[in-house]
């Protein structure tokens, strides 16, 4: 039914979260229920700005089938993540000092993203890491 | 509450007006980005000193009124410019967060 794709750039700060902006501002041309897009557009905008922090960019496919199933993968281009336990702990994080003093690096970016999506899974290896969301929008 | 009714504070300064009909709701203080994302409600007035331009995605992601940055920090210009692009309210005080509060508690919120 829908699919589109959007490209993540390491380091680009100034345009952190325009994906998941165009992603919200389609989910709300297509009249998807407000209450979900409020929770597509926190996990979103955690698993994008975490690819522009600790991964080295990527890509993000944004689906939805017929069946109203939104699917969100954020798939990076490396490093790994070493410790998933750890990187899934709230208040844990390895970000920059720079990310930290722009107020990134509360530890809270993949517990945000599992807690605000309906399913949650996590693939990492150092080619990259793989998030697939999903959310029932029907 | 609407965004307007904020003019009747003198110490807040309106870089950018943005929508003085949006209606505050609720009021969120944080300068950690992702407890925003996480804890605040829609249509609230945030309060930080997170001046840089990814607190304005924050605020339009989350449906916000409006975002006070207070303490006199400093303002980047594209965070300015973003406000303006997108209609956003922007107002900087030298209140800090705790009286920024209080002026909320005052009228009426």
């Amino acid at each position: 039914m829908l699919n589109k794709e959007y490209l993540v750039v390491k380091d680009d700060y100034a345009n952190m979260g325009k994906n998941s902006s165009l992603i919200k501002k389609t989910l709300i041309e297509l009249g998807i229920d407000n209450k979900i897009i409020r929770k597509i557009a926190v996990a979103s905008y955690e698993a994008e700005i975490n690819m522009v922090i600790h991964a080295y960019g990527g890509k993000i496919y944004f689906s939805i089938d017929d069946d109203g199933l939104i699917k969100l993968v954020f798939h990076d281009d490396g490093p790994g993540i070493p410790d998933i336990e750890k990187a899934m702990t709230p208040g844990w994080s390895t970000a920059s000092a720079k990310a930290r003093e722009m107020g990134f690096g509360a530890g809270m970016g993949l517990v945000n993203i599992q807690r605000y999506s309906d399913s949650f899974d996590l693939k990492t290896s150092p080619e990259g890491t793989i998030i697939t969301i999903c959310f029932n929008g029907a | 509450m609407q965004v307007k009714d904020l003019k009747q504070v003198k110490e807040f300064v309106f870089v950018n007006e943005g929508n003085l009909e949006a209606n505050i709701d609720d009021v969120f203080v944080g300068d950690l980005l992702s407890w925003v994302m996480a804890s605040a409600n829609i249509n609230s007035a945030w309060i930080t000193v997170q001046a840089h331009i990814n607190t304005v995605a924050v605020s339009l992601l989350k449906e916000f009124s409006c975002l006070i940055i207070c303490d006199n920090a400093d303002i980047e210009q594209e965070t300015i410019d973003k406000c303006i692009e997108e209609n956003f309210c922007l107002i900087k005080t030298e209140l800090n967060a705790y009286q920024c509060c209080k002026e909320f508690y005052k009228l009426g919120l």
